[in-house]
């Protein structure tokens, strides 16, 4: 690997490790500035004094702040999230359980979004300024702007509860996939839309761009067919800022999958973290928030990274670097 | 005079599109609403007639009313001054924090400039949504909360591209002969560097609108922001999605409205930064 290759994956890596650093400091100020007697709001009002002194000591709260603090960091580096204090079972189980639905949810959604954002990005761009062109931009606009939770809403009443196509809410018990998928059909959707729209544009807008290049310019003297040009020159570049947005977007999507899990009442890391704010359970939050900011951390370098590997023009730390390939 | 006339320039070339114009007329109305609500609105929106709930449309309630008899027509127009007053408070304390540590991280020196852009970085790799759940888990749903957390997390978004504006213009010439002429930083910054960044800023302000509408929307429809009787359109959502079983209608003439007041504000900040400078925020 080349020096400032090594010196850019070094200053990546150590940002990254700031940040989750600096997320697992937040949601500790926040869980030591609860306000009111965590017994008192833990255990309830009818809690006999000495089981709740024993309660504080057994969650080690009548600990100084920063061994609490020293404590709370060793526990998650070992991967110990803490334990849910209602049910006491521990909250990296509980994650482990739903997780997997939130991470189908919020993929099936982004797939959704990259095949059908695409295609009509390049429609709209091949097709420059015609009716069509101008039809697609207000849709995506449209699919942008509002609410994914609005847009769940209205699939909800549309396709489940007029046309009754759709089975409305939850997952399927039996483990039936053919009944799993149709239930994953609207939230999906409901979550893919505006990402359409996002990427839409966003494929339209580069690949305008990159079509005007030199090197397009040069495929078309040596005549290659448009078709050649098109899918495989044009759309290759046209696609970088696309993963980009992909990536930032991870959080994004995560967040809408919150409330489109609560709308669609499908379990999931959303509905973990909601049920958990009702109930003040704060390991359970703290467990999961902290998940999804590793997740959404991780994802950004894995794309940050991926950039030098679609487009070898890319050499992070040496400015432009070398010229085209 | 001549910001009013460069306004009036501004938003004739907003009206120059179809898109902006709609994007333009839905903004007016909605900003109407939010200003004048107590005359704009029919009835109290906090009164109850539980003879009279889930009333259909009729010309008494121009949109029916709600599962305690409350008019919804009213509802949405105080509705439409919640979301303006928290995306004016939480982006304009945004919009005022991110600028000066922009400007800051630009005079800083290296290592400090670095700190500053780190801390940024930190801020905006928490999803918005998800912080605001772990704070409102340990205070409790207020407006007030989910003002301070949109505020927070806007912080990096115009203190980065502050910091950019300030870096090009660092070293133009008439700053260069402000200092050796003795300006005092003051002068320097509020003069001459706030008054030539504003505009990217201000229309990055204004494509953060619908952002910050659909997160206090978001927040109330589940019942972690804006606190009943107040009326939010999240929680007139809320309210109708509770008794979808009874009735539809408030549902979905509430998101009708959340709907458009984003679409309108998305509209118009588009056609606003296309009319002034359509570099800015692309990316976004």
């Amino acid at each position: 690997m080349r020096p400032d290759t090594v010196r850019y994956l070094t200053s990546r890596l150590v940002t990254t490790a700031l940040i989750v650093l600096g997320a697992m400091l937040l949601l500790f100020t926040l869980s030591s500035i609860v306000p009111g007697d965590p017994a008192a709001i833990l255990l309830g009002p009818q809690a006999s004094p000495e089981f709740s002194k024993r309660f504080i000591s057994e969650m080690g709260l009548d600990q100084p702040i920063h061994i609490r603090m020293w404590r709370f960091f060793s526990n998650v580096l070992r991967g110990d999230l803490g334990t849910d204090v209602v049910s006491g079972r521990s909250v990296v189980s509980m994650i482990a359980n739903v997780i997997p639905y939130t991470l189908v949810l919020t993929f099936s959604a982004i797939t959704l979004a990259v095949v059908t954002g695409i295609p009509l990005g390049i429609f709209a761009a091949t097709h420059r300024g015609t009716v069509v062109d101008n039809i697609l931009a207000f849709i995506s606009v449209a699919f942008i702007a509002v609410p994914g939770f609005v847009v769940a809403i209205f699939l909800l009443l549309i396709f489940a509860i007029w046309l009754n196509w759709l089975p409305v809410l939850g997952t399927s018990r039996s483990g039936d996939l053919v009944d799993e998928f149709r239930r994953m059909i609207l939230p999906t959707v409901a979550l893919a839309l505006g990402w359409i729209g996002f990427i839409a544009r966003l494929v339209r807008t580069s690949m305008l761009e990159v079509m005007g290049e030199n090197y397009i310019r040069t495929s078309r003297a040596f005549g290659l067919s448009e078709r050649l040009i098109t899918y495989k020159y044009a759309l290759k570049n046209a696609c970088i800022p696309t993963i980009t947005i992909l990536g930032l977007g991870i959080g994004r999507l995560l967040g809408g999958a919150v409330l489109i899990e609560i709308v669609f009442a499908r379990p999931g890391l959303g509905r973990l973290i909601y049920g958990a704010i009702s109930e003040r359970n704060y390991p359970v939050v703290q467990g999961a928030v902290l998940v999804v900011v590793v997740v959404f951390v991780l994802v950004n370098l894995l794309v940050d990274l991926s950039y030098s590997a679609i487009d070898p023009r890319i050499r992070h730390g040496s400015g432009s670097g070398g010229a085209a390939g | 005079m001549n910001v009013l006339s460069g306004v009036f320039a501004t938003l004739r070339k907003v009206c120059g599109s179809l898109t902006g114009a709609v994007g333009l007329l839905i903004v007016v109305l909605v900003l109407a609403c939010a200003i004048f609500a107590p005359w704009v609105a029919t009835h109290n929106p906090d009164a109850l007639d539980v003879m009279n709930r889930f009333s259909r449309p009729t010309g008494a309630h121009w949109f029916g009313t709600d599962h305690l008899g409350r008019d919804l027509f009213s509802r949405m127009v105080h509705g439409a001054s919640v979301a303006m007053q928290v995306a004016v408070l939480s982006i304009g304390s945004a919009l005022s924090l991110g600028t000066g540590l922009g400007i800051l991280a630009a005079y800083l020196p290296m290592r400090s400039e670095r700190f500053v852009l780190i801390v940024f970085d930190v801020i905006s790799s928490f999803p918005s949504l998800v912080l605001a759940l772990a704070v409102v888990a340990v205070f409790g749903p207020s407006t007030l909360i989910v003002v301070f957390i949109v505020a927070v997390t806007l912080v990096p978004h115009f203190g980065r591209v502050a910091r950019s504006q300030v870096l090009t213009l660092k070293n133009a010439p008439f700053l260069e002969a402000e200092r050796i002429l003795g300006a005092g930083w003051p002068r320097m910054v509020f003069h001459h560097v706030v008054p030539n960044i504003l505009g990217p800023l201000v229309i990055l302000a204004s494509m953060d609108i619908p952002v910050v509408i659909t997160i206090e929307a978001g927040l109330s429809f589940l019942g972690l922001g804006v606190r009943p009787p107040l009326a939010s359109w999240g929680t007139l959502i809320q309210d109708g999605y509770q008794y979808l079983s009874e009735t539809w209608v408030p549902v979905v003439v509430s998101s009708v409205a959340l709907g458009l007041a984003t679409l309108g504000f998305t509209l118009f900040g588009e056609a606003l930064r296309d009319a002034v400078d359509p570099r800015i925020g692309r990316e976004h």
